[in-house]
């Protein structure tokens, strides 16, 4: 039996399933063309649109029927997957009407980011949205849903401030940099060893056009290698306490188990600099420069524990951001249920005589006060002959939502008879 | 004229109390009305000032009230300029209070006639008063942005990414303003004793007199000249230069009261 219709969102995320699953069930740009043409063939569905990124995989529906339609999804991933329903069941949430909707604002806002407040999943979410449009298979309800998840996403990100402030250990190292340093332009860097994060680093500080930059390894073809990379020079690694009155901002991270560089390797140094400001990120564990170093006056030494409790703040803060941007999609809620709660034949016939009525009330006090001489009985005339003719005119659009309230373009008739009418207040789509 | 320099002060203070929102709340529109009512308060005061130049024919330099007054524009023109150069936008929220702080104490201070001097001793005088007042001025701003710098500099290294490292700009901006501003203050100060010497010699007739204002005077200058001079030799910056530029302004401020206390 068809009941009332409803947003679905049936999904699996990096909090409920592990990547195991997840890489099992992930969705390619070529399979999306398929599951929506088979999902939108399916009778219980009605609307349907499929996001899938790294950390999640998202199918946003509407149907009459929530629990077959769920079945369906169900079933279909299953099947299409060739994976036994048991293995990603129990990872799987299904939200229903208000708490779909404010699932889909959360994901678009990035409040569900495995790194809350990171700036790609709408970009993801706008892609998957475009290919839905492209297959026709989004209509009204979900149209309306996904644009109104941008702008919530926008409001959310321009309001909070969720995206501001490094998350990433590298990242952490150049806004540091930025604190020292104001600008990173024509900031020399001297590049210790070598490993992920600290090339990352240094990748970092070359976009902010850092330069020039040295590099120093133990087997100096490796640092040739590594210099080429970032167009760099090579030197050698008993030329690096000569390097130190050049460079301004070192990164360090080598195998040794001793440090590379003590206090009285400074002798002297800050002078000969000038005190220009250095600073030292020491990525390396066991740690390459002696913190005490730190005390130097100018130098400031960053271990990766440091870099670590930088970013912890900056989560900290995202997160309070976070609480503040779940307003931001409550509120979006409350408003898209009030649209949604529109879209119903009951609501739209009441608020269609509502308008009527509203319009002859007006337009009968404007004439009365203009003939001031009619009697009581052309007033009661008058009033009858507007009443009648306004139920006459609505007589067949009422007729027309009532009869179409079971079929499967209700929500397309309801849309259309709002805008034609201008139900909701303003003219146009937003 | 008076209600023009209440509406300043009014002017100052809600700037002030702005700024400080601005630091707490990191929102532009309040940096923005804050720096539009500054921008009034100093229109004001300027015309504030020229109008006691026009009513009397003195720069208002003379008494503790005027000079207290001028101060305060001073140090807002200074500010005003510096932003142009260096967009120091948590400044304000310092400078704003110092100029409050300035003109409300000149506001309820007694304001003496004006004892007439000849023409020469005057020109003496006022050109003194004059640089001195500008030159402590840009002062006044070395110290604030060296706290600001000693404030941040405390949050680096000791690796606390809290409320002022976001808030506040960078060291090296930091420390360039500062640097700005000295180099404004430090020809002022010398012309203004300088001229200050010479404004003795026409009263007493002396260029000298071993008077302890004098020889404080001229510590406030060494302790500038020193500083300055190892910035440009030796490269002297961050923390030590910033705590010198404070205790140099302490110094100031003393040498300042002691004159004023007669």
């Amino acid at each position: 039996m068809a009941g009332k219709k409803q947003i679905i969102a049936i999904g699996l995320n990096h909090k409920t399933a592990p990547v195991e699953v997840r890489e099992r069930l992930a969705f390619s740009r070529e399979d999306t063309a398929k599951v929506l043409q088979a999902m939108g063939e399916n009778p219980y569905v009605d609307e349907i649109a499929l996001f899938s990124t790294c950390n999640r995989v998202e199918f946003l529906l509407t149907s009459d029927d929530p629990v077959q339609a769920e079945e369906a999804v169900k079933d279909f991933m299953a099947e299409y997957k060739a994976t036994p329903r048991h293995i990603f069941e129990e990872a799987l949430y299904i939200r229903k009407g208000d708490e779909a909707t404010k699932h889909i604002f959360c994901v678009a806002s990035s409040l569900d980011s495995m790194v809350v407040g990171e700036p790609q999943i709408l970009g993801q979410i706008k892609d998957s949205y475009a290919e839905a449009c492209e297959h026709g298979s989004c209509g009204v309800i979900l149209n309306r849903l996904m644009h109104r998840s941008f702008s919530v996403a926008k409001r959310v990100r321009t309001e909070t401030g969720i995206g501001d402030h490094a998350v990433s250990i590298s990242y952490a190292a150049v806004e540091l940099g930025r604190k020292i340093f104001g600008e990173l332009e024509g900031k020399a860097v001297l590049l210790l060893g070598a490993g992920e994060m600290a090339e990352l680093a240094v990748e970092h500080l070359v976009n902010q056009k850092a330069r020039p930059i040295y590099v120093a390894n133990r087997t100096f073809e490796r640092g040739v290698e590594l210099a080429d990379r970032f167009r760099g020079t090579a030197i050698r690694f008993e030329e690096v306490r000569d390097y130190l009155e050049e460079v301004d901002i070192v990164i360090s991270s080598t195998g040794a188990t001793d440090y590379v560089l003590v206090r009285k390797d400074f002798k002297g140094l800050m002078r000969s600099r000038k005190n220009r400001p250095l600073f030292f990120i020491d990525i390396a564990v066991p740690r390459d420069i002696d913190p005490e170093i730190n005390k130097i006056s100018n130098v400031y030494v960053y271990d990766i524990d440091d870099l670590k409790n930088a970013i912890q703040e900056n989560i900290e803060e995202r997160n309070r951001a976070a609480t503040k941007g779940e307003r931001i999609v409550d509120a979006a809620v409350i408003q898209f249920r009030n649209w949604f709660k529109g879209l119903d034949v009951v609501p739209t016939i009441v608020s269609l005589r509502e308008k009527a009525e509203q319009i002859r009330q007006k337009e009968l006090k404007k004439t009365f006060s203009s003939l001031p001489t009619l009697s009581e009985e052309d007033r009661s005339a008058i009033d009858k002959l507007t009443s009648s003719l306004v139920n006459k005119m609505l007589h067949d659009p009422t007729l027309f939502l009532k009869t179409n309230a079971n079929c499967n373009d209700k929500a397309l008739y309801i849309e259309m008879a709002r805008r034609l009418f201008n139900l909701d207040g303003s003219n146009g789509p937003e | 004229m008076d209600l023009v320099f209440g509406f300043t002060i009014a002017c100052y203070i809600i700037s002030s109390l702005g700024y400080q929102g601005y630091i707490l709340f990191q929102k532009r529109p309040v940096y923005r009305i804050s720096s539009i009512f500054l921008w009034v308060g100093f229109v004001c005061h300027t015309g504030v000032l020229i109008g006691k130049y026009v009513q009397t024919g003195y720069i208002p330099v003379h008494s503790l009230h005027d000079t207290l007054s001028t101060f305060g524009w001073a140090v807002i023109g200074v500010f005003l300029i510096l932003q142009i150069r260096f967009h120091l936008m948590v400044l304000g929220a310092l400078v704003a209070p110092l100029a409050s702080l300035a003109v409300i104490i000149s506001s309820i201070l007694p304001r003496p006639p004006i004892e007439l001097a000849p023409f020469v001793q005057d020109l003496w005088r006022t050109l003194h008063m004059a640089t001195l007042v500008l030159g402590n001025a840009a002062f006044a701003i070395a110290c604030l942005v060296s706290i600001l710098y000693l404030i941040q500099e405390k949050a680096i290294k000791g690796k606390n990414q809290g409320f002022f490292f976001r808030r506040l700009p960078s060291l090296k901006l930091l420390d360039s303003t500062g640097y700005a501003s000295l180099i404004v203050g430090f020809p002022l100060l010398t012309f203004g004793i300088i001229s200050g010497v010479i404004y003795a010699q026409t009263v007493r007739g002396r260029f000298w007199s071993w008077d302890p204002k004098e020889i404080f005077a001229v510590i406030t200058w060494l302790v500038y000249a020193a500083l300055l001079h190892e910035r440009l030799a030796v490269g002297w910056q961050g923390r030590r230069a910033a705590l010198m530029t404070i205790i140099g302004f302490l110094v100031l401020l003393f040498t300042f009261f002691l004159f004023f206390r007669g």
